[in-house]
């Protein structure tokens, strides 16, 4: 029992510091994606091609004056940006880094913990994240930043519906809430995005809006609203806020990864597992083997952090009133559509036909229908 | 003092939560700026889940604090933050106020107090105790049962609702554009 | 139209497909791809020098002649030219025993350029009738600190004769030879 507790907590601590030591090197590498996008070359100067930004800008932050507003209300001014760091990290707690590992006789999952309940909790964390952007915006006493936080709340109630409509859709083909059931279940190559691509992009889209990334970034707007709710922190504080939207970034980029790229499964781990066993035997040969696993999945999470920046790099900001129609007038209807082809394809036994048939029959319904609409009626 | 030495570790947690839920709650109500008031609601939802998950109802928990703490306490900020009350108006000089709150407020303690005197509970012996009691998947399986008729019933009220909803927030015609 | 390089807008309406939006993304995107993985323009400075061709107009340069005396006589007409009026000087007589410092009877004792106002326009080497002052191809201005640092005197200012000054390349020949030298 001691030593279970032992390894969990070595577990916790390993992906927590993982998860800030990867925030932190996302705001380099964000800085450098954008370069190269842009033909620029990037920070260069701090350590060998600038490796040691993150931690120049880091203290640049810490002694930065630690400034609160005379008419701001004091605490929760204070407590914001807590929130925001606290809500991004708890919800690596459950995300199924990898396999099992074996230590003397017993079986230790990498993952925080395994609640039945995995995939709500993540849905609930988030849905707390949008009070530490309220909570800050509203204290600091600023219009612009309440503007920022009134848009973080709308944005994120409104795409949480489709979020959680999508989520609803694995949930019925896994049959469990828990992320590693569902990891579990996409053993080799047989991922959920083969199943529903149309959810995994709505689900891709939804995660860009409540990471308040680029096109959504409308709460943080740094020409109309002087980066929102973040306007009057400064020092440390907005670092935080900084820090837990790319905590935020790297935790989704993870789920994402777990519930429609097979987590840390790849094709042929069956294989490499067996082999990996019958040459270092049984203990060394499936720690490698998990570790390998642990590693294809940051892989996959690399990529989609990549993909997040690439994206961020590309597109221009959506208009307010463009991102509500989106988020309402076609992603919860099409999220809901996606539910119920993935609902029929679960009962039909051949789920991976009929679900493709489903989706591809009601898109192209769709949109010859409307395309012939239009060219009747304009 | 034997008597709070004999205090599990578990009920340690569920007196904090209890103790953070009174206080929630007399925040909420005691708080002058409305935001605060929200706030301290927030705190009263958040030890209601602690004690939800001590009841082995993890379901029950999150989804308190999705449906609860994650949407409807972030639209009552957002209404608030709308309506930025500066002026600090005192509802109880208003005699219509108090007699409408005595009332209602009697009311409630006469159903609690009903509720309390009817409410048989089946005592659980630790033996025969499932872990699995609380479960989404037990709560699941009776939902479709057991309760199959009010579930449905007020899955209708919700499509009702929705479509309410959507009628309410539909522009009309000539209305204003943005 | 003036010219025959504007693009036409397409105006028509949208299709169907178009209208969500995803084949723009998707086209957009290649094109950031494709930029990713351009080579660079970037010429990382200090490490990196670019070759600045022989008619760069860089730092001030006070020539001597072969014998290293001093070409400047002092007349005056580089702050003339000078629009910038960056450029003042004391002129004083040559006496008996310094004919091997200055060529001319007649010398500079001060000649001071002040960086902040010159623009390095280069009228004052075109003005010069004794090929004395010169704008360097090969050296830049430095950045200054300090107020002081900024009023360059002939001490910064007069060519040391161990290491002397010669534009390397004139034609574009020469100035491609170099240009690999540099670069290889």
């Amino acid at each position: 029992m001691e030593s279970v507790l032992l390894i969990k907590g070595i577990i916790i601590l390993v992906i927590f510091a993982l998860s800030l030591g990867i925030a932190a090197y996302e705001t380099y590498f964000e800085r450098v994606i954008a370069a190269y996008i842009q033909d620029r070359v990037g920070p260069d100067r701090a350590g060998p091609h600038g490796i040691l930004q993150p931690l120049a800008d880091a203290g640049k932050l810490f002694f930065k004056e630690d400034f609160v507003p005379v008419m701001a209300d004091k605490w929760l001014f204070i407590i914001g940006p807590g929130i925001a760091m606290f809500t991004a990290l708890m919800s690596s707690a459950v995300i199924p880094f990898g396999d099992t590992l074996k230590i003397g006789d017993l079986l230790v999952p990498i993952q925080g913990m395994d609640v039945n309940i995995g995939i709500l909790w993540v849905f609930g964390v988030v849905a707390m994240g949008v009070y530490g952007m309220l909570i800050g915006g509203w204290a600091s006493n600023n219009k612009y930043s309440l503007y920022g936080a009134i848009r973080a709340a709308s944005q994120a109630i409104s795409y949480e519906i489709a979020l959680g409509l999508c989520l609803l859709a694995v949930i019925l083909v896994t049959g469990s809430l828990s992320l590693r059931e569902i990891a579990t279940q996409q053993h080799g190559i047989n991922w959920n995005v083969f199943y529903q691509p149309v959810g995994f992009i709505l689900f891709f889209v939804c995660a860009l809006a409540e990471c308040n990334r680029t096109p959504f970034d409308l709460p943080e707007t740094e020409a109309e609203l002087v980066v929102g709710y973040m306007t009057e922190f400064g020092s440390m504080k907005m670092g935080l806020y900084m820090f837990a939207e790319y905590v935020n970034m790297f935790i989704s980029s993870a789920i994402m990864a777990s519930l429609y790229f097979g987590a840390y499964n790849y094709p042929g781990m069956d294989f490499v597992r067996e082999f990996l066993i019958s040459k270092l035997g049984d203990t060394t040969g499936h720690n490698l083997a998990t570790l390998l696993g642990t590693a294809v999945f940051f892989l996959k999470i690399f990529m989609f952090i990549f993909t997040f920046m690439w994206i961020r790099w590309t597109l221009p900001r959506f208009k307010y009133e463009q991102l509500m129609k989106l988020g309402w007038q076609w992603m919860v209807p099409l999220a809901m559509v996606n539910l119920v082809v993935m609902a029929v394809a679960t009962l039909s036994g051949k789920p991976l036909l009929v679900a493709w048939l489903g989706m591809g029959g009601f898109l192209l319904v769709y949109f010859t229908g409307r395309s012939m609409y239009e060219k009747r009626f304009n | 003092m034997e008597i709070l030495k004999n205090i599990a570790m578990v009920e340690w947690v569920y007196y904090f939560f209890a103790a953070l839920a009174i206080s929630g709650a007399l925040g909420t109500i005691l708080s002058k700026k409305p935001m605060h008031s929200v706030i301290a609601l927030i705190i009263t939802f958040f030890s209601l889940s602690g004690i939800y998950v001590l009841l082995n109802a993890q379901f029950l928990a999150v989804v308190n604090i999705i449906v609860y703490a994650g949407a409807i306490m972030v639209l009552f900020l957002f209404v608030i933050m709308f309506l930025n009350l500066r002026q600090e108006s005192n509802e109880l000089s208003n005699t219509s106020m108090v007699v409408a709150s005595t009332v209602s407020g009697l009311l409630l303690a006469l159903m609690l107090v009903a509720v309390f005197r009817k409410a048989y509970i089946d005592p659980i012996s630790p033996a025969l105790f499932s872990s699995e009691t609380g479960m989404i998947e037990r709560l699941g399986n009776l939902l479709y049962t057991h309760y199959m008729l009010p579930f449905e019933l007020v899955s209708v009220l919700f499509l009702v609702a929705i479509s309410g909803a959507i009628l309410i927030g539909k522009r009309e015609k000539g209305g204003r554009h943005f | 139209m003036l010219t025959d390089r504007s693009k036409k807008t397409d105006k028509s309406d949208l299709s169907v497909v178009e209208k969500t939006y995803l084949p723009g993304v998707f086209k957009g995107m290649a094109i950031t791809l494709k930029h990713f993985f351009m080579p660079k323009p970037t010429i990382r400075y200090p490490e990196q020098k670019r070759y600045l061709g022989p008619v760069f107009r860089g730092h001030h340069i006070l020539k001597r002649d072969d014998q290293g005396r001093e070409r400047c006589t002092a007349c005056g007409l580089c702050a003339v030219a000078c629009p910038a009026e960056a450029i003042s000087m004391v002129a004083a007589e040559r006496v008996k025993g310094e004919e091997h410092l200055y060529r001319e009877e007649k010398y500079a004792a001060a000649y001071e350029i002040n960086m902040l106002r010159c623009i390095f326009c280069g009228l004052c080497e075109e003005a010069c009738p004794k090929q004395a002052i010169y704008l360097r191809h090969d050296k830049f201005v430095p950045v200054f600190t300090d107020r002081h640092d900024v009023i360059y005197g002939k001490d910064v200012l007069v060519e040391d004769m161990n290491n002397r000054y010669n534009r390397d390349a004139w034609t574009k020949e020469d100035m491609a030879k170099l240009w690999e030298k540099q670069n290889a």
